[in-house]
């Protein structure tokens, strides 16, 4: 079980299933290796670097349903690092060659240490609608469940979700920007 | 906000989320985009009758084609539309219905008198042929663009442009109930003109909308 990717996509597996706890473990395994990856791709820039770690995060979230499950999940997860590496490379108007490694490249090696990120997505956010604002930084903060934010906040369990993930999604969109 | 923190937010949005099976969801998309094309072919140019066109081998000979180039751009289309798709062999199913028709048109062309070559390869209704499949296409490809735009294809041109020879090949088969061309050369330039337009089309706005 200690092969990377047999735990990875354990985890993955659990995580479609509804195991929230899983989910957030495959993403903070995740965090550290692509933080790896991306340090040695972007040389010196370490605060792009972690923009990219969190918005291939958000990508791998937002996009997990198209994940095969009778698939690996390494050569997944590669490529959508890969794609938001290309992409950010577009956007900075830099033409670089981005070369179709082995999948393995991006379980090779970790690192935990957290980086600054230099874009904040926290003012990304901004322009929210003031509940749904709150609400992130309920459950992002202090940690609530999105059951002890919603009721927090005068919402439904349900209106709370589909108010989070929109606001990810959002979130997501502003990145790219 | 720090990467931890966006892994306790992204955690808490977390719901059972297996079998996003995307092939039932594009055909459906097309299902629902040929209906359309088909009520736009009926107001606009009407049908031929069917039970003439059964009984003729040319009606079949281009719904095969067409068939055939729709299958291809299917399974091309749905293996890119995840991360890491590649194109896979599927496309050689279109690549052989091309030969296909092109052996049945050199065939046609040896057995046509000089005189018969120009109405061979033109037909009737060569200028507005592969316009009109283009028209017929729309429908289809909007609704395939829709579908993949909540999958994640990691080269949005290409998975664009197969989308559009999916589109154009049912556009095309749509517009085959209609058309009453007989001629295997004719198809292969006319035909394959409309749906290599679509895919062009594809090709251009999936570079653009099917980013994420």
């Amino acid at each position: 079980m200690s092969d990377p990717e047999t735990v990875l996509k354990a985890l993955m597996l659990r995580g479609l299933d509804g195991d929230a706890k899983a989910h957030g473990e495959l993403l903070g395994v995740l965090a550290r290796h692509l933080r790896a990856f991306f340090a040695r791709r972007l040389g010196g820039a370490a605060a792009d670097a972690e923009d990219l770690v969190q918005e291939t995060l958000l990508a791998i979230h937002l996009k997990r349903e198209t994940f095969d499950t009778v698939q690996p999940f390494t050569p997944w997860a590669y490529a959508i690092a890969r794609y938001k590496m290309l992409d950010h490379f577009r956007r900075q108007g830099v033409r670089r060659a981005v070369p179709l490694e082995d999948a393995g490249v991006l379980i090779a090696s970790e690192t935990a240490e957290e980086g600054a990120a230099r874009r904040d997505l926290e003012r990304l956010l901004g322009d929210l609608p003031a509940r749904q604002r709150a609400l992130v930084e309920d459950v992002k903060l202090t940690g609530h469940s999105i059951e002890e934010a919603a009721t927090r906040q005068g919402m439904t369990p349900g209106a709370a979700k589909v108010a989070i993930h929109r606001s990810l999604q959002r979130l997501a969109r502003k990145v790219r920007e | 906000m720090k990467t931890g923190e966006l892994i306790a937010l992204l955690s808490n949005d977390a719901p059972a989320a297996r079998g996003g099976r995307f092939a039932p969801r594009l055909l459906a998309a097309a299902v629902i985009g040929a209906a359309v094309s088909l009520g736009v072919l009926v107001a606009w140019l009407g049908m031929r009758p069917m039970h003439e066109a059964m009984r003729s081998g040319s009606f079949w000979m281009k719904a095969g084609y067409t068939s055939l180039l729709a299958a291809s751009g299917l399974f091309v289309t749905v293996r890119l539309a995840r991360p890491g798709g590649s194109i896979g062999a599927a496309l050689w199913i279109a690549a052989a219905a091309v030969a296909w028709l092109a052996t049945m048109a050199g065939m046609e062309t040896m057995r046509t008198p000089d005189g018969g070559m120009a109405h061979l390869w033109l037909g009737w209704t060569w200028q507005v042929c592969p316009f009109r499949i283009l028209a017929l296409s729309l429908p289809v490809l909007v609704g395939a663009l829709l579908a993949l735009r909540r999958m994640a294809p990691t080269q949005p041109a290409l998975t664009g442009a197969m989308a559009g020879l999916f589109a154009g090949a049912v556009g095309a088969t749509v517009y085959g109930l209609y058309c009453r061309e007989t001629a295997a050369a004719f198809v292969v330039v006319w035909y394959s003109a409309g749906v290599a337009a679509c895919a062009a089309l594809g090709a251009a706005v999936g570079a653009r909308l099917l980013r994420w």
